[in-house]
């Protein structure tokens, strides 16, 4: 696997920051575009565009086709077992409140529990809270252990006969812990308790295999995975999508509609209202392919060998403290500096092309827990290189000599 | 470089060494400020004595250097001077930080319009002008006793 070629078909990287080359490491809040991708929406929209679904013209059938195809190619890239299991919605977000809305809605009243992490993002929390208000559900958070890591037996502690839900995330997007969640799955179905997987983090990183893990829900950002933004996935299994109520009503999604009432459309479209982000969805094709071309097990090892090489390299930095140290840890290197605030480290950084996220990364639950305000972090994705840590390191040692002055 | 501008000597010092970085005793107007997209937060105290002149005013919080620094050398600066007066030299800051390019205020001395100005290195920027502000929003809120939490996303 050859980075600098796998670096050269993402256009961002000829541009410089600061004069400086751009060392990108956000990718756990979005990653970077390859060509073919940013290529594929401009031709769909110069040559090929339409809505889909609706008209019987030329265009509207070719769009439709291809559109389709996305699911299809999504569906085979997740293993999914149909692909009217994959539903597309705006981002993760939305995915996941379309499960907490209508599972909610249909299956849940007061005094019901669901059980979530410690490390879950606000997306997999906020719509959650939403049936506090409304159910009188009650939420439990499984809690992590010193090295930032969930552990089975943390979330077996929480279970009851009320328990209604597990919702958890696949792989911190601060500690970088990878849960184990085809045993958490397990786990849960022996007791008939479903399992939504916050896969933000997972999906781009990890192969997924949806009828090993097992789980009944699984919600993907493509922006996250070298796919447009304005798109997500909802890998849900099919016994779900039909017994659950549609999300949102509109156009699209109905069977027949009469003044007197309306019948819902078969899957996936009663779970797809209104035009979708048609564009977004034919582009992400791309992003698969992009994916299957370099093969994701390769892209495990490349970013598994980068993140221990991270995790060295800052751990010699005597002024550097990790958040978290898990076993199991993807490509993701959060820390703090002595004296230093997260903010100033990612402007002081930023100055070197050195691009970091700081602040608590929608994960105010977990940042309380630790005791820190905010994190620096540095995330990786499959353009990222050893040099780029070696710069990281450089940056953050100006940091110190900025602030000891 | 820029970035000299920004962490400038005296903003790193009153970051490390926040002054007024306690909480007033007998205070009679308080506010707390939030920014929650970094999660700094400040608490500010003010003691006015019976002719609304700032006998104390201190504040707690964490932040970064520039929001310490921030709220450090308000602190400083506003010690000792009238209602009015605090609000005027906040009103100029505010439209220092975000249009002018001087401080015009009559209130504060040359040296410690200097001292101030030293603030303005966040101009360039953007995302961290908040960082600078968030103190001087919450301070206002102290003086017109609004009990209401500033919330840095929700003023421009
Ligand atoms: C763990 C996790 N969950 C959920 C989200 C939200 O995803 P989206 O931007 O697709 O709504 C993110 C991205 O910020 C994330 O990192």
């Amino acid at each position: 696997m050859n980075i600098e070629n796998i670096k050269k078909q993402f256009p961002i990287f000829n541009n410089k920051v600061h004069n400086n080359d751009l060392v990108y490491l956000d990718s756990a809040n979005s990653s970077q575009k390859p060509q073919v991708v940013v290529d594929r929406i401009y031709d769909f929209y110069t040559k090929e565009f339409s809505n889909v679904g609706r008209s019987v013209h030329y265009l509207a059938v070719a769009a439709t086709n291809l559109y389709e195809e996305t699911r299809s190619l999504v569906q085979k890239y997740i293993n999914a077992k149909d692909p009217n299991e994959i539903v597309f919605t705006k981002g993760a977000t939305e995915a996941i409140n379309l499960v907490a809305n209508t599972f909610g809605e249909k299956f849940l009243k007061e005094g019901d529990e669901i059980i979530l992490t410690e490390l879950e993002h606000h997306s997999n929390y906020v719509p959650w809270h939403y049936l506090r208000r409304s159910k009188g559900v009650q939420i439990k958070f499984a809690e992590i252990n010193s090295e930032g890591e969930i552990s089975l037996e943390s979330i077996e502690k929480l279970i009851t006969s009320k328990t209604k839900m597990i919702a958890i995330t696949h792989l911190s997007n601060v500690t970088g812990a990878i849960l184990p969640i085809k045993e958490i799955t397990q786990l849960a179905h022996s007791k008939n308790i479903p399992v939504l997987i916050d896969g933000c983090q997972g999906a781009p990183h990890l192969k997924l295999d949806m009828q090993e893990i097992g789980c009944d829900f699984y919600a993907i950002s493509c922006h996250k995975m070298y796919g447009p933004t304005g798109l997500g996935i909802l890998y849900a299994k099919k016994k779900w999508l039909e017994a659950l109520p549609p999300y949102q009503g509109g156009g699209g999604m109905i069977s027949e509609v009469k003044k007197d009432g309306i019948t819902f459309g078969d899957l996936p479209n009663k779970y797809e209202a209104g035009t979708m982000a048609t564009a977004q969805v034919i582009a992400f094709a791309e992003s698969i392919k992009f994916l299957n071309q370099i093969g994701i097990k390769n892209i495990e090892k490349h970013e598994s060998e980068l993140t221990k090489y991270g995790e060295e390299v800052l751990r010699k930095n005597n002024s550097v403290k990790l958040v978290g140290s898990p076993k199991n840890k993807g490509s993701v290197l959060s820390f703090t500096l002595d004296g230093i605030h997260a903010h100033d480290i990612a402007t002081i950084l930023d100055e070197d092309g050195v691009a970091i996220r700081a602040g608590h990364h929608c994960c105010q639950i977990l940042h309380d827990k630790l005791g820190l305000s905010a994190t620096a972090r540095a995330s990786l994705g499959v353009y990222n290189t050893k040099d780029d840590i070696d710069k990281l390191n450089e940056s953050i040692n100006k940091c110190k000599k900025i602030f000891d002055r | 470089m820029e970035l000299k501008e920004l962490y400038q000597e005296i903003i790193l010092d009153h970051g490390k060494n926040p002054r007024n970085l306690r909480k007033t005793e007998n205070f009679n107007k308080d506010a707390k400020g939030h920014n929650p997209l970094c999660g700094d937060k400040v608490h500010i105290y003010l003691k006015l004595d019976e002719n609304k002149k700032v006998q104390d005013i201190s504040f707690e919080g964490q932040g970064c250097a520039i929001s310490m620094a921030s709220a450090s050398i308000m602190t400083d600066l506003v010690k000792g001077k009238e209602e009015y007066e605090v609000k005027e030299i906040v009103k100029d800051f505010l439209e220092m930080i975000k249009e002018k390019d001087q401080l015009n205020n009559k209130i504060l001395e040359e040296n410690e319009k200097t001292k101030l100005m030293c603030l303005s290195g966040v101009k360039k920027y953007p995302m961290r002008v908040k960082c600078a502000t968030l103190s001087w929003h919450t301070l206002t809120s102290a003086i017109d006793n609004t009990q209401e939490e500033i919330n840095s996303e929700k003023i421009d």
